[in-house]
């Protein structure tokens, strides 16, 4: 089987910035591939490349088995696009905006018509259809930013950080969408910054960090590699942080990591929670709090690189391409 | 229905489609009004504005009469107004590409000069509007048409070709711009004393030598003239000549340097 997404040695650079350092990575048809890291790791760029709007400075890519560069045609007749910002136009209302892309699709007015009217309702659109798009919450503007990618029904679909700055409901019900499409049988290649995301809707994820690749696998590897979640705890004295420490390293395997009275380690497995608190009694030794939380990526990021993802507070909504 | 990309597999597409396309986006663009009916005030109540109180705030002054300044004055502010909607060209294109509009239509199969030519098209759109308005206006305050209609649709023509060229000033400058509002600022701050130091309002004789110089050469003021001399009478030849070889000036500079900053930009993210 032919890969719907096939990316050897790709190398990109802006100026003094490297974006894309020979990446390599490959997508077979049906599944979703997803591309995880932070701000400025490459992801957005990649998609670029592979969405034919940037042209790469060394390394091959295909798309739908045609080359990105010689083939750029073939490849936009193939490929459905969502941006990091919801790309549709604001001005118009979200029938139009479909209508707009049915037309420069080739579809007849007719057919353009019927193919935004079943987006619409499938997308749950219908109310607002008629309401400039300027005047949708965000979920709304991802929904139609989607349902637009999709008028053409490409077999393959890059969905560029869809989720964030979402609310968490609307975020499911995202997902929900896309999980839809997998079950068509489209090819997804998925960017996002949430752990938790491509775990739930990958079937291989990679890594990216500064423009390389830092790990790749299935979730369920990546996971048993860096723990899905994290095990804290908050000591109650300064003087039993290191025998917690040592209690934590010893328990689970990883590399505790100690800030100020809070010890945490990346647990693969949640029975490590009541295990811990059996040694803590045994050991007679009270702590102020004991958490068990997902594993972010900034805990991935520790893992694999010894350092934190990005500074704290930096702008989600910043390009990182650009950066 | 059938799936569209499943039966389309030609590798580029064709002139007639990129016209479709062109089409349909130049639709695109002026369905915004629709929905924005202040932009429509920009070029419908803003140049009426200017005409209104020229005419009877300074008319009396500049002309002797109103119905005298009315024929001077009118196809000049048709002039001016022409100048000033061309910057919807530059805004609406970086509204594009600063929101991601742009990206979504180059990653689909369209003929890759279509964006643009859409957007050029809708505005020569406008542009026709926008005359045809200032026109009916004039006619309600007693302008009368002193040629022929052939004279005056020349002159449409020719502001359109000017128009055009003046598109493609506003094209880099929708480019180079950061956001929308820099492209307006810069846009109508670049316009005003160009079509101020001209023969719009005033006539040249009342100026000093250096501003006469100024004036004398300024395309505003040599179409204004042509402009004039279509609908009420006086010298045509000479400065629609001359109006034809800035438009053209203008374009050959400005329509290559405009896709090359366009291809810089979209090759710098």
């Amino acid at each position: 089987m032919d890969p719907a997404i096939n990316v050897q040695g790709l190398t990109k650079h802006f100026r003094e910035t490297t974006a894309l350092d020979d990446v390599s990575f490959w997508a077979n048809p049906g599944t979703v591939l997803g591309l995880l890291g932070p701000n400025g790791a490459g992801k957005t760029t990649a998609v670029r490349v592979l969405a034919t709007l940037l042209k790469a400075d060394a390394g091959h890519a295909s798309v739908g088995g045609y080359d990105v560069r010689t083939q750029a045609h073939l490849v936009r007749q193939r490929i459905g696009l969502t941006g990091q910002y919801a790309s549709v136009d604001e001005k118009l209302t979200g029938r139009e905006n479909l209508l707009l892309i049915g037309r420069l699709l080739g579809l007849s007015r007719r057919d353009a018509r019927r193919r935004a009217q079943e987006l619409l309702s499938e997308f749950s659109l219908e109310e607002a259809a008629g309401r400039a798009a300027k005047t949708y919450s965000g979920g709304m503007r991802r929904r139609l930013d989607l349902a637009a990618s999709l008028i053409g029904r490409p077999s393959i679909l890059f969905l560029d950080e869809p989720t964030t700055g979402l609310d968490p409901r609307a975020r499911l019900d995202l997902w929900n969408l896309i999980r839809r499409l997998v079950a068509d049988g489209t090819t997804v290649l998925l960017t996002t910054q949430y752990l938790e995301e491509a775990d739930q809707l990958a079937d291989d994820i990679v890594v990216l960090d500064r423009g390389r690749i830092i790990a790749s696998g299935t979730p369920e590897q990546l996971k048993q590699h860096i723990g899905a979640r994290t095990l804290a705890v908050q000591a109650r004295q300064e003087q039993d942080v290191p025998a917690i420490a040592a209690m934590l390293a010893d328990l689970t395997g990883g590399h505790a990591e100690v800030a100020g009275l809070t010890i945490s380690v990346p647990a693969p497995d949640p029975g490590h929670l009541p295990a811990l608190v059996r040694r803590l009694d045994a050991s007679g030794i009270s702590v102020n709090e004991l958490m068990l939380r997902s594993a972010s990526l900034d805990d991935v990021f520790l893992t694999l690189t010894g350092r934190h993802a990005e500074p704290t507070g930096a702008p989600t909504e910043q390009r990182e391409s650009s950066a | 229905m059938k799936p569209p990309r499943e039966t389309t597999h030609h590798p580029r597409t064709s002139l007639l489609q990129g016209l479709q396309q062109t089409m349909t986006l130049a639709w695109r663009t002026l369905l915004q009004i629709r929905h924005n009916p202040w932009e429509l005030g920009d070029f419908s109540i803003q140049p009426i504005l200017f005409l209104l109180l020229f005419l009877f705030v300074f008319g009396g002054a500049i002309a002797g009469s109103t119905a005298d300044y009315l024929r001077f004055v009118l196809p000049g502010v048709i002039v001016m107004n022409m100048v000033f909607v061309t910057v919807y060209v530059g805004h609406g294109l970086n509204t594009d590409l600063t929101k991601g509009m742009f990206d979504r239509l180059r990653a689909l199969p369209i003929a890759r000069w279509s964006p643009l030519a859409g957007r050029i098209i809708a505005d020569l759109v406008k542009q026709a509007g926008s005359i045809l308005l200032l026109l009916s206006v004039g006619a309600l305050l007693g302008f009368r048409l002193e040629t022929s209609i052939s004279s005056l649709l020349l002159m449409v023509v020719l502001v359109l070709t000017v128009a055009l060229a003046i598109s493609w000033v506003m094209v880099l400058v929708g480019v180079l711009a950061r956001d929308p509002e820099h492209v307006q600022l810069f846009g109508f701050t670049a316009l005003f004393p160009i079509t101020f130091i001209s023969n719009v309002f005033v006539p040249v004789e009342t100026m000093p030598g250096w501003v006469q110089a100024l004036v004398n050469v300024n395309p505003v003021s040599l179409l204004a003239d042509a402009a004039r001399g279509l609908l009420v009478g006086g010298p045509v030849l000479q400065p629609a000549l001359w109006s034809l070889l800035w438009a053209l000036a203008i374009m050959a500079v400005f329509a290559p340097l405009s896709v090359w900053a366009l291809n810089r930009r979209l090759s710098a993210q």
